[in-house]
């Protein structure tokens, strides 16, 4: 089982208490109606899929309830981190140059 | 030689009685304000528990919290709250109808509790609560003590929870 920090619980825990949410860092239209279809498609539908690094949301929902984001290596499964809903992405390379 | 392990009181599970419950949803700037009104000084930091008198408070999220009460101080937290609406917004609701208490207690209380819920349970220190999941059913799991688990379930939940613990009770006793 894929054990997940969660940063507002600050522990690691079980997947089970996990949902996972989709892509992060999607930015709604601030002007929905001003899109064209194709952007409008591109915002609902359009994903990046990478092989690697995926920035994604995640909820706690068997817990504090609360959403965060989780930066996750879809070739491995693993967690590279997880940080707070609202905060920019995590510089990864510098992380890893510290540790 | 038979093994008389249906006699030994491994673990008991009982249905505790109704309690008066809110879910407190407070900011920040509030918070002192909420507390102050329960008479006590709310907990922060998810699954840390303050007690005051009979009342217990756990801090469920970063702002939410679970109060608990004895039914006949209902009203009167009610109240205390309807005063303080106007300079601290809040969100107090009821939901002592929504959920059953178990209590979960003896030497074997640890693994039953093991049987359905995911969590590391010994990093779930006594005298606090967290809210989890128990075979897929959300709950609020509180340890009273080393040996000495409550358990709120959602009512529509409860059968299938509780049919869970008893045949892993039944599963102990037997020796599996």
């Amino acid at each position: 089982m894929l054990l997940i920090h969660c940063p507002y619980c600050d522990e690691t825990l079980p997947e089970l208490e996990f949902a996972y949410a989709g892509e992060a860092h999607i930015e709604r239209p601030k002007d929905p109606s001003a899109l064209s279809d194709e952007e409008w498609r591109d915002f609902l539908f359009i994903r990046t899929n990478p092989k690697g690094t995926h920035y994604e949301r995640w909820r706690h929902v068997h817990g504090c309830a609360r959403y965060f984001n989780a930066a996750r290596d879809t070739v491995s499964d693993k967690f590279l981190t997880t940080y707070r809903a609202g905060e920019a992405r995590p510089d990864l390379d510098r992380k890893e140059a510290a540790e | 030689m038979t093994n008389q392990k249906h006699d030994f009181p491994w673990v008991t599970i009982e249905d505790l009685a109704p309690d008066a419950r809110f879910s407190l949803r407070v900011g920040e700037a509030g918070r002192d304000r909420a507390g102050l009104t329960l008479g006590l000084s709310l907990p922060t930091g998810v699954s840390n528990v303050v007690r005051h008198g009979e009342r217990a408070v756990v801090c469920l999220g970063p702002d939410e919290w679970l109060v608990t009460a004895p039914e006949g101080e209902r009203d009167a937290i009610v109240e205390a709250f309807a005063t303080i609406y106007d300079q601290t917004p809040h969100s107090l609701v009821e939901i002592s109808d929504r959920e059953l208490t178990y209590r979960i207690t003896g030497p074997a209380a640890f693994t039953l509790m093991t049987i359905g819920c995911p969590r590391d349970l010994s990093r779930l220190t006594p005298g606090r609560a967290v809210r989890t999941v128990f075979d897929g059913a959300t709950v609020i799991l509180w340890r009273d003590a080393e040996d000495a688990f409550r358990l709120d379930v959602w009512r529509s939940f409860a059968p299938h929870v509780r049919d869970l613990l008893d045949t892993g009770r039944a599963e102990l006793a037997a020796g599996l």
